[in-house]
């Protein structure tokens, strides 16, 4: 899950790494409010949760708080396209006002899991305020590592070397340390799954700051923080993201047309990859799960069909712990209800695989039935083709 | 001969009152397996569908040797369920759980490699031995006894090559889902060395996907080590970046992670690749033909 930046740094703030001095608002009075609270020059900043935000014309230098207002007034509402957004942007609810500091240095740092150690990884580096996979590609040697012991932690000689290595010194080194032991605990009291400051920066006066900030959490450990739960922004989703997780699917959509309702992660990947292969583009990847009720299946064929985008689909189950006769059930309980104005493909192969060709075929459904996934693809790709 | 599974498996089922726990327990039994029983803190002295429970795994250890544990309790606690089994000294710990938090599989994983337990999974369908021991969730009948050593991050579409490699009359040896999640407990490299020193294995198929580096890892201990002709499948060629697909740990970030790196690596190390999971079980029996 992903948290805007008010809110990171609001967490951020709470667990003693320094955060420029600011607050969020909703209206270009609220922008001048805080730029009023703030006095002197501010920055105006556009709360989404994609990155490039800059370039896209989302964050505004303001000297004043009228200019503030002005900044927040041209921000809030305006659709912002970076290079993460879709194509479309995203519509700007809230900037962050905050004190516009003069910057002498950019450093990086973040802790995320490094899988291949299966531990937390530190990352520090000197080059701050670009991509970090563009300095790891340019050059590697910039980027400083130290790796969490598993029970232990981050010792405190491990953030010394970091922050010696970033070259600071006197009281900026001693404010690093602790921004790193710091970010460290926050990471895993919160169950980050990347808790990211670029930049960290020194500022004209010596000061050390996260001007950005980024906290992204694991999904599968939601049930323990309620409080993050609770920042969770469904605006910044797909609404056909967000219908599908109320149902427990696991749904994303994509720019093709031919839908997709597979279980299991692995096939469900693999499926759209056969729908490529046979000329094809995937509209959505649909994992119903192991053990999907005919009520998920019919939740999740209504969700995907209603992606005006899609003109086929392809249904392909193997079903072990889903037999396949509660897939058809679902499938035609579906269909019934919704009714059939896309050509279906099914495949369906393991447990009652009989039963459930049985009960689709005595269904009187316009359904095409599939051999195997190579027949379903070339079949859902030509009828979307047709279709379109 | 095979790997991790065999006649002399005995398993004991942790999370065996629940619903998934319960019925996976009998789907295992009727395979073949022997399941000796299973394990509900707090159920003790009871029996659930004719399986006896115990409080704690030390006591199905010592009660019935019990040398293997299959877990099905509920993410918040399976990582203690995993440490508890290791902590009795079961050799074999096989976690269906899918959803465990990271931070906690990073303490467990930490603490196993204390112990002589291996962990597979979690988030993983299991380990089957066609014909000698089911220990998972997989459907058993598509399997038959074989040759061929399957091992796969994913669970449905391991189905999908075992039924291709059986409708073909290709038998396996092992089948070894090692799971979807970023941090598990047993990884390709430690499967493709069983793989390698099991006689009965002749050719191994591996099925990886995107996200981390495992298969890269893979490709260079096969280039050095495995002697054995690999067939591999790597799903996810049309996922987009940035997007968990499904799997926790099926996620390209930063630009690594994609199927084409992972297939480059293993090209380079003299893997055959398959491009379609519609011939996954085709190109394993023309590689058999030409060994």
């Amino acid at each position: 899950m992903k948290i805007h930046e008010y809110q990171a740094k609001a967490i951020l703030r709470e667990f003693g790494v320094p955060v420029p001095a600011g607050e969020v608002a909703d209206t270009p009075a609220g922008a001048r409010a805080v730029a009023e609270k703030l006095g002197g020059r501010v920055v105006v900043k556009a709360q989404i949760h994609a990155g490039g935000r800059g370039k896209g014309g989302g964050i505004k230098l303001a000297d004043d708080p009228p200019g503030a207002e002005a900044a927040a007034r041209a921000i809030l509402g305006m659709r912002l396209k970076t290079p993460q957004t879709p194509p479309e942007g995203i519509e700007v609810r809230r900037v962050l006002v905050e004190e516009a500091s003069p910057i002498r240095q950019e450093l990086y740092l973040s802790v995320t899991l490094d899988r291949a150690r299966a531990t937390h990884v530190v990352m520090a580096s000197e080059a701050g305020g670009m991509e970090i996979e563009e300095v790891a590609a340019k050059s590697p040697e910039k980027i400083l590592r130290e790796w969490g012991h598993p029970a232990l932690g981050l010792q405190a000689y491990q953030a010394r070397q970091l922050a010696f290595g970033l070259g600071l010194s006197g009281d900026l080194f001693k404010a690093a340390v602790a921004a790193i032991l710091n970010l460290y605990r926050c990471y895993l009291a919160k169950d980050c799954s990347l808790a990211e400051i670029n930049p960290l920066v020194v500022t004209a006066d010596g000061r050390l700051l996260a001007l950005d900030a980024k906290l992204n959490f694991d999904d599968n450990a939601l049930y323990r923080r309620p409080e993050i739960r609770a920042l969770r922004d469904v605006n910044e989703e797909d609404p056909l993201d967000v219908e599908a997780s109320k149902f427990n699917l696991n749904y994303i959509k994509l720019t093709g047309n031919v839908g997709c309702m597979v279980n299991g992660a692995g096939l469900a990947m693999a499926t759209m990859d056969i729908i490529k292969l046979a000329g094809g583009e995937p509209a959505n990847f649909l994992d119903v799960g192991g053990g999907a009720s005919p009520e998920q299946i019919e939740n999740a064929f209504r969700i995907l069909t209603s992606d005006s985008s899609v003109r086929a689909v392809f249904i392909n189950i193997f079903g072990g712990i889903l037999r396949c006769d509660r897939l058809a059930e679902g499938v035609i309980a579906a269909v019934k209800k919704l009714g059939l104005r896309l050509p279906v493909v099914v495949r369906m192969e393991g447990t009652n695989v009989e039963l459930g060709k049985k009960m689709l075929a005595e269904s009187g459904l316009a359904l095409t039935t599939a051999e195997d996934m190579g027949d379903g693809a070339r079949k859902v790709v030509e009828l979307a083709r047709r279709a379109a | 001969m095979s790997i991790l599974a065999d006649k002399r498996t005995r398993v004991v089922v942790q999370g065996i009152t629940g619903r998934e726990g319960a019925f996976h327990a009998a789907r295992c039994k009727e395979y073949g397996t022997t399941v000796v029983g299973g394990v509900t803190p707090g159920k003790g002295g009871t029996t659930h569908d004719g399986f006896p429970v115990w409080n704690t795994v030390a006591e199905a250890v010592a009660q019935e040797g019990a040398n293997c544990a299959l877990i099905f309790v509920p993410p918040a606690a399976a990582a203690d369920a995993i440490l508890e089994a290791a902590g009795a000294g079961v050799a074999l710990i096989v976690c269906v759980t899918e959803g465990i938090p990271v931070a906690d599989m990073v303490r467990a994983k930490h603490f196993l490699a204390s112990t002589p337990s291996r962990l597979v999974g979690p988030n993983c369908p299991g380990v089957i031995t066609p014909g000698q021991a089911k220990i998972g969730i997989m459907p058993g009948h598509i399997h038959t006894p074989g040759a061929v050593g399957v091992v796969s991050r994913s669970g449905t579409l391991t189905y999908e090559v075992v039924q291709q490699l059986t409708q073909r009359g290709i038998g396996q040896s092992t089948c070894v889902g090692i799971g979807g999640d970023p941090v598990n407990g047993t990884s390709f490299v430690d499967v493709l060395r069983l793989f390698s020193e099991d006689p009965e294995t002749r050719a191994i198929m591996l099925i990886g996907e995107i996200g981390g580096t495992a298969e890269e890892e893979a490709a260079v201990l096969i280039k050095e080590r495995v002697k054995k002709p690999v067939v591999a499948f790597i799903c996810g060629q049309t996922a987009p970046p940035g997007r968990r697909m499904g799997h926790a740990g099926a996620i390209i970030a930063g630009g690594k992670g994609t199927a084409a790196e992972k297939m480059a690596a293993l090209g380079a190390a003299g893997v055959t690749l398959v491009k379609s999971p519609a011939e996954m079980g085709a190109t394993v029996e023309s590689v058999l033909k030409s060994a």
